[in-house]
């Protein structure tokens, strides 16, 4: 069987359609501003509330002073959201055609045909479509975009909502919890085995706006889930701002996946916060892969909170021309014989920096603790760079806690060996770094495995 | 088959070969013998195109063609095959593949999955390694001896016409020299050639050795039959030594 995303080419990224939406707020961000997207949005007056608080702690927040340079955003410029020309659907044939040109390319309904179990895809900042199947509803799962979660399901979305990534942790959350729009709610009730990965596609489209999209999943006690996230943005010359923010809870003994391939356009500045808080006996794991973007800073964290949790996170990193991606993992150990894997790749090349950033934290609380990090850099030039900041923070009894961080270039030799088998240097290249990247690409959904190697592929393109 | 007239090569200022000729012919055998640092493996390096030598004189031909013009990859693919000393690890490309995207550089054709897969465990169980090692990574993890054994199996799917096998057998026990000595010798026809660099009579057992040469201080000295053979292993390199 043929993967429909198998000859995606770079140019379909960097496709901008005309901007045809019907609203835009301001440019710049103000109290009126904030209830002016409220109304918009139905908000019930909590919400706002909420939203009008979140602007007075981003008021008062600075940017962080760590990290790569943010400087280039310009916040008063920065239109907040953009409300497309489509109403919610939930067949395919309504969706407006130019919108579902864009999709198209991106092939999103050959992933609905791959019986994926249901497709929820936000254009600019609102969903436009969303399906889900009907054996999934009567489990009692619920999977649908924020706004209607909030209408639907207030009671759940209010009790979780911004508790787990307070507005005030950083200016970023801040501004979220003020402009949030979109993104993905999802339920498992007890119990409950979601045998099919969901998936959720996020694009932005319009020059200047920022995309806010908030992501909440709650997988109840013993049941399971796997929920797949794939973002790609086409090229525009305004700097982009993402901010979203994605909350996951795991309850006692139930299990979450959490995969995302982020491939933003290089002149985005991806500065979104994830984080999970996980029950006892309970397992997050999360598969993490960052591409594009100018500038990233992506660190998912997971709260084991409860006695036995556990967290896996395997990530990838590609920094090439231009690209300064700052990524990696936090775990913090808030509870007995909690337990963490963190398993990284990061490329740079071509003038590109990555940097891997972990903090492991293991308080008073959380004696036996255990937590093995193994993060491997590969540099493909001279003028790219790398760099690997871990941080450990050990305050339990008996932790047992392991290190192991590499930085290296592709071994000659190992070029040579393959060319010595009739290979042609170009791919013998290739296969050393699809090879470097290969046990985090394993982890990864198979079209989206695919579709990193044909991101390495095309990145490695002129190479030599 | 190949050529080799008065070659010098150097790696950096140092000068390893000095005025090194070779001539192999189509189905020959030949055995190189010499001591550690004379300079063998470095030849055949060079046959390849290693970027750590330069050849400051000389030349080499295979087939008739200049080789020095050539990248390495275009050797392989005009049929040279070197079964590496060190052979190296690469994580994350397994065996099959890396052997079948091998396969399919040198022969130009699209290899079919499941035929490549069947031969391949074939072979493998004739060089008595392991079928789960078709999906390890290459060389990650292997013993010494396995490495090797690798090496002949890589031998066997490329089917080159010149082999050049840099120590296959050294570090190998008893046992495993038999195994490498008859996967070379299925390999060896009377259309294709070897060189082979050893310290051991052993891996010859199942082959016809045409020539034997003895290097020393990166030129052959002397050249002779397999009886050359049996006297370095009486002697050692001394009684050559002294006759320089």
């Amino acid at each position: 069987m043929k993967n429909y995303i198998q000859d995606i080419e770079r140019a379909l990224y960097d496709v901008r359609d005309e901007d045809k939406s019907v609203y835009k707020s301001d440019a710049g961000l103000t109290e009126e501003i904030i209830r002016d997207i409220s109304k918009r949005k139905n908000d019930p007056p909590w919400m706002l509330e909420f939203r009008l608080k979140s602007l007075e702690v981003y008021n008062k927040l600075a940017l962080p002073t760590w990290g790569p340079d943010i400087s280039a955003l310009n916040m008063d410029e920065i239109v907040t959201y953009v409300k497309p020309n489509a109403k919610q659907v939930d067949d395919w044939s309504q969706v407006p055609d130019e919108i579902k040109r864009t999709f198209d390319r991106l092939g999103i309904p050959d992933a609905e045909k791959k019986s994926l179990a249901g497709v929820g895809a936000q254009y600019d900042s609102e969903v436009v479509y969303h399906s889900i199947q009907k054996r999934l509803t009567d489990l009692g799962v619920v999977y649908t975009d924020m706004e209607k979660a909030l209408i639907e399901h207030e009671d759940i979305v209010k009790e979780y909502f911004m508790t787990l990534v307070p507005p005030k942790d950083h200016k970023f959350a801040a501004l979220h919890g003020a402009v949030w729009s979109g993104g993905s709610f999802v339920y498992v009730p007890a119990g409950v085995d979601v045998k099919i990965p969901l998936q959720s596609y996020f694009r932005l489209n319009a020059a200047g706006a920022g995309q806010f999209e908030h992501t909440l999943i709650i997988v109840e006690p013993g049941a399971k889930l796997h929920f797949i996230e794939g973002c790609s943005a086409p090229k525009y010359n305004v700097t982009n701002l993402h901010a979203g923010c994605v909350e996951l809870f795991v309850k006692e003994g139930a299990r979450l996946r959490y995969s995302t391939i982020e491939n933003w356009s290089r002149n985005m500045m991806n500065l979104n916060t994830k984080r999970a808080l996980v029950e006892q006996g309970g397992l997050i794991e999360w598969v993490s892969g960052s591409f594009g973007s100018r500038v990233s800073m992506l660190y998912p964290c997971s709260v084991l909170h409860g006695e036995g949790a556990r967290a896996e996170f395997t990530g990838v990193t590609f920094a090439g021309h231009g690209q300064n991606l700052d990524t990696g993992a936090i775990v913090v150990h808030a509870a007995p014989k909690t337990s963490a894997n963190i398993n990284t790749r990061t490329i740079s090349k071509s003038g590109g920096a990555a940097t891997y950033r972990s903090a492991v934290k293991v308080t008073r609380n959380a004696p036996f603790a255990k937590c093995s990090v193994n993060c491997e850099s590969l540099m493909l030039d001279n003028e790219s760079r790398s760099d690997t900041l871990p941080v450990m923070d050990i305050e339990g009894d008996e932790a047992d806690i392991g290190h192991e961080a590499k930085i290296g270039r592709i071994s000659e030799e190992a070029v040579f060996y393959l060319m010595a088998r009739g290979i042609s240097e170009e791919e013998a290249r290739a296969m050393i770094v699809r090879g470097f990247v290969e046990p985090i690409a394993k982890e990864l959904p198979l079209e989206y495995a695919v579709e990193m190697n044909n991101l390495i592929n095309l990145e490695l393109e002129g190479q030599l | 088959m190949l050529e080799i007239n008065n070659l010098h090569v150097s790696a950096g200022d140092k000068e390893i070969l000095r005025g090194l000729s070779l001539h192999v012919g189509k189905g020959e055998v030949h055995v190189i013998l010499g001591p550690n640092g004379s300079g063998k493996s470095t030849l055949m390096n060079v046959i390849l195109g290693h970027p750590k030598y330069q050849i400051t004189g000389g030349e080499i031909f295979f087939d008739g063609e200049d080789l020095t013009t050539l990248k390495t990859f275009e050797r392989a693919r005009r049929g040279i095959f070197l079964s590496f000393q060190n052979p190296e690890e690469i994580p994350g490309i397994t065996v099959e593949n890396m052997l079948r995207t091998a396969k399919q550089s040198i022969t130009g054709d699209k290899v079919k999955v499941l035929a490549f897969h069947k031969e391949l465990l074939a072979l493998m169980k004739e060089l008595q390694i392991a079928p789960e090692y078709a999906s390890r990574y290459m060389n990650v993890g292997f013993s010494g001896g396995e490495k090797k054994r690798n090496e002949i199996l890589q031998l066997l799917t490329l089917k080159p016409k010149l082999a050049l096998l840099d120590e296959t057998d050294s570090g190998l026990d008893v046992d495993a020299v038999e195994i490498v000595s008859r996967g070379v010798a299925k390999f060896h026809n009377a259309d294709n050639s070897c060189i082979i660099i050893t310290h051991n009579a052993q891996i010859l057992k199942h082959l016809p050795v045409n020539r034997a040469h003895i290097f020393l201080n990166g030129r052959i000295v002397i050249s002779g039959g397999s009886e050359l053979v049996n006297a370095v292993a009486e002697h050692g390199y001394a009684p050559f030594e002294a006759t320089l």
